[in-house]
């Protein structure tokens, strides 16, 4: 999605041309149908014991889908609060580090998220 | 910020409130409220993972008034995110720009968004009360 002119003028003032917009898009649409998969499975797990919902987890399906939204999510969310941060914090500081609170919990909680899937699939 | 005279675009504070800007801000809000949303998620999967006695703990705070009114409000904030999400992406493909349309497709995400959520919860409680 860069055009050739704005390679050559540097990729414009942010120096990355359209790439967050284009992220932004690309992980909306690949979590449209994931999370109205999520929606559907959690309303019909709803009241299951713990049995029943490791089983679901541990299937393979499950397990790749989960790992899927949560991977896409975690990134349309280091991206969303991106935007929030830069427009709303003005000064320097504050900003630089809001960004870092925001890129280290979005990698630190995702990370958590697959790691448990990861360990209900392989059984503990 | 240097202090200077130079004159300023007009910001929020001088347009009449709308439709269109009340839900554009909540695409804000439902996207951070979702963002603190994910350390329940992120919960629910380590206790399903520390297993049943850990998964207790997560059952019994999702089970009491208050996790359950968290629960609610980030189901209501998940799906109308969902929801404007796919009316941005619309409008990203040069669609639907007209106020017109930007009029009639927010309202329809906002009865949408209720009447799914609605939706969602009572599917829920047939399905506990099935499984029970």
């Amino acid at each position: 999605m860069r055009t050739p002119l704005g390679k050559a003028r540097g990729l414009g003032p942010a120096r990355n041309g359209t790439a967050h917009w284009w992220a932004q898009r690309m992980t909306s649409v690949a979590l449209v149908p994931l999370v109205v998969w999520f929606i559907v499975s959690i309303a019909a797990l709803t009241g299951a014991d713990h049995a029943t919902i490791v089983a679901w987890i541990a299937n393979p399906f499950t397990a790749v889908l989960l790992a899927l939204m949560v991977i896409a999510g975690f990134y349309h969310l280091k991206l969303g609060g991106q935007v929030i941060i830069e427009d709303y914090v003005h000064h320097e500081g504050l900003k630089i580090a809001g960004l870092m609170a925001l890129n280290f919990a979005c990698a630190a909680v995702g990370l958590a998220s697959i790691f448990a899937i990861l360990k209900i699939s392989f059984g503990s | 910020m240097v202090a200077n005279n130079r004159p300023l675009s007009p910001h929020l504070q001088v347009y009449r409130w709308g439709l269109h800007m009340a839900l554009s801000i909540l695409h804000r809000v439902t996207g951070s409220a979702l963002g603190l949303g994910t350390l329940v998620l992120a919960w629910w999967l380590m206790a399903i993972a520390a297993g049943p006695a850990y998964y207790g703990q997560f059952q019994d705070f999702i089970l009491h008034p208050f996790g359950r009114l968290v629960l609610f409000g980030l189901s209501y904030a998940l799906i109308f995110h969902l929801l404007n999400g796919i009316r941005h992406l619309y409008w990203d493909m040069g669609l639907g720009l007209e106020v017109k349309s930007v009029q009639r497709s927010g309202q329809g995400v906002v009865a949408l968004s209720l009447v799914l959520t609605i939706a969602v919860w009572v599917g829920g409680y047939y399905a506990a009360g099935r499984l029970s």
